[in-house]
């Protein structure tokens, strides 16, 4: 089987590659939003942690 | 002095809202008005055969029950809550689940019962044989009765909410659709002369699960909607 | 038998120990760091099983004699859906825990469950109307496991959309917990009408994942791609809980104690 071959999956290649980049890209953007919401909430927090520390 | 038992506070609450409800009887004709004009907006939209409108006919008497009872759910708490009556259940001891109970079958009986009994008699104009009369009175029956226990879970969690009524149509709906099947494909059923005991068993199944399950999550539910 | 913190009575020594894992589990700062340890532990291995699954299915698995190469979708299509009702479950589980306990852990957990599972059945539906596309030569079926599928999306949308319009954090959590409770006692109903309702409107159709018995040199991606696509999940609800866990913390004295950075 050549790379060609596979690339055109029997025919179906359109239907077959769409629905396996759909998956990775939600996986894939899921994983991103995640640790932008992480990493925004970090950021918070620090900020709340050094404000609290110079009160006290 | 004794404070009343569990039955006599059910029969307390249904009074007092039945006489609540006939003072506002016009508001009570609402949703009944509100499911007669749905159903005439099919003929329309669809065809003025009744041939046409027999197929979809089920259809037709079943989205438009369930739109009115969605509809009439905006009244069921929000006046209680809005006056603080809620707010006295609540703290009061009472067991709060039953008295949700008894506000929804007084709801029921004002708003649910009414498009029962108008039922048929909307069926027939829109194409279906007058003999299917008991088993679309029956559906509807099992169904909205099903329909008011979901609707008052939806309701006692966004009473507090701003625009609650589109919030409260996007929460029940999806959750209300196995009713819509078996109670459309119940009066489908009897209109091709087949037996229907399957899909009302299943209704009847549908109701029972709420009512034992349902007012508990009333009573949640308002508890959150109206602590501050 | 609730745990001690909400109780104040004083309790003995065994009540002590069996919740003493409960309560550091729970505790925002353990949480947060154990999550942080956990999660490589599960994203790596689903990165290699997905990499060994997709290669098995897209090189290693023969074509199906009817479906030919189409029925590769199988493989991104079958899991993604298994995990999409899968988080719905553990949300409200978590939900409930949440309510029954008063455990704030898993009230985040639940929460961090809606945006994953919202993706996760979209992605469902896409890739399921993808495949019925070459199968049925229409890119929508009212097919039982799509339209189960459909309502399942709505259930989360309405989820999320009642999570939203609550200001205060804590009354979102528990009105949005009984309405995650009712949908989840309300989900095998839904399945059930479905295809009771297919099963009476159309006669058998070509049915995607099939009774055709399937050789085990088929199956065996498809076992792994399951499981990769779990752990993954795990991965993405780790990094998702730990960001809920900061922001609902209100006492910044922990905060300043751990290195946010790891």
């Amino acid at each position: 089987m050549s790379f060609s071959e596979f690339l055109h999956m029997g025919g179906y290649a359109a239907y077959v590659w769409s629905a396996y980049g759909l998956t990775a890209a939600v996986l894939i953007g899921l994983e991103w939003s995640g640790r932008a919401e992480l990493r925004a909430a970090q950021t918070h927090a620090r900020r709340r942690a050094t404000i609290a520390g110079e009160k006290s | 002095m004794t404070l009343p038992g569990p039955t006599q506070i059910f029969a307390l609450v249904v009074g007092r809202d039945l006489r609540l409800a006939f003072r506002h009887w016009d508001q009570v004709l609402q949703p009944l008005i509100f499911f007669a004009i749905v159903t005439t907006l099919f003929p329309l939209a669809i065809s003025p055969s009744l041939d046409e409108l027999r197929r979809v006919a089920p259809g037709i008497l079943w989205v438009a029950a369930m739109l009115a009872s969605l509809l009439a759910l905006e009244s069921l708490f929000r006046p209680d809550v809005e006056d603080g009556t809620m707010e006295q259940w609540v703290v009061s001891g009472q067991p709060l689940a039953l008295m949700l109970l008894a506000k929804t079958l007084t709801h029921w009986m004002v708003s649910g019962l009414p498009i029962v009994l108008m039922a048929p008699l909307v069926g027939y104009a829109i194409g279906m044989p007058g003999g299917t009369w008991r088993i679309v009175m029956g559906s509807l029956a099992l169904g909205t009765g099903a329909l008011s226990i979901l609707g008052a879970i939806g309701a006692a969690l966004t009473v507090g909410v701003r625009r609650g009524s589109v919030l409260l149509a996007l929460l029940v709906l999806p959750l209300e659709m196995p009713i819509l099947i078996f109670g459309a494909r119940a009066i489908d059923l009897a209109m091709h002369g087949e037996s229907v005991t399957g899909p009302l068993n299943l209704l009847a199944a549908i109701l029972l699960l709420f009512l034992s399950l349902g007012p508990m999550a009333m009573a949640a539910a308002m508890r959150i909607s109206v602590e501050n | 038998m609730f745990p001690f913190f909400t109780v104040r009575s004083p309790l003995s020594t065994d009540h002590f120990f069996m919740w003493l894992w409960f309560y550091k589990l729970a505790s925002p700062p353990h949480a947060y760091q154990l999550l942080g340890k956990w999660r490589p532990w599960l994203f790596w291995p689903a990165i290699v099983l997905i990499a060994v699954g997709v290669a098995g299915g897209l090189l290693m698995a023969p074509a199906d004699y009817q479906q030919k190469d189409a029925f590769r979708i199988l493989y991104v299509h079958a899991p993604i859906a298994s995990l999409s009702l899968m988080i719905y479950v553990m949300m409200a589980v978590a939900a409930a825990i949440g309510v029954i306990w008063r455990m704030k852990l898993a009230h985040a957990v639940a929460a961090s469950c809606a945006p994953i599972g919202v993706w996760v059945t979209a992605v469902t539906l896409a890739t399921g109307s993808i495949w019925g596309r070459p199968m049925w030569g229409t890119w929508w079926e009212w097919d039982p496991r799509l339209t189960s599928e459909l309502i399942l999306l709505f259930l989360y949308l309405g989820y999320m959309a009642l999570r939203s319009s609550f200001d205060d954090i804590q009354r979102a959590d528990r009105a949005s917990a009984i309405l995650a409770i009712v949908g989840l006692v309300n989900v095998p109903i839904v399945k059930y009408s479905v295809v009771w309702w297919n099963s009476l409107h159309q006669g058998p159709s070509l049915s995607l994942t099939g009774k055709s018995a399937i050789d085990s040199s088929m199956v065996w991606p498809l076992l792994l791609l399951i499981l990769a696509f779990v752990l993954y999940f795990g991965a993405l609800l780790c990094t998702r809980v730990r960001a809920e866990i900061l922001r609902r913390e209100r006492n910044p004295a922990w905060l300043g104690e751990i290195d946010l950075k790891s």
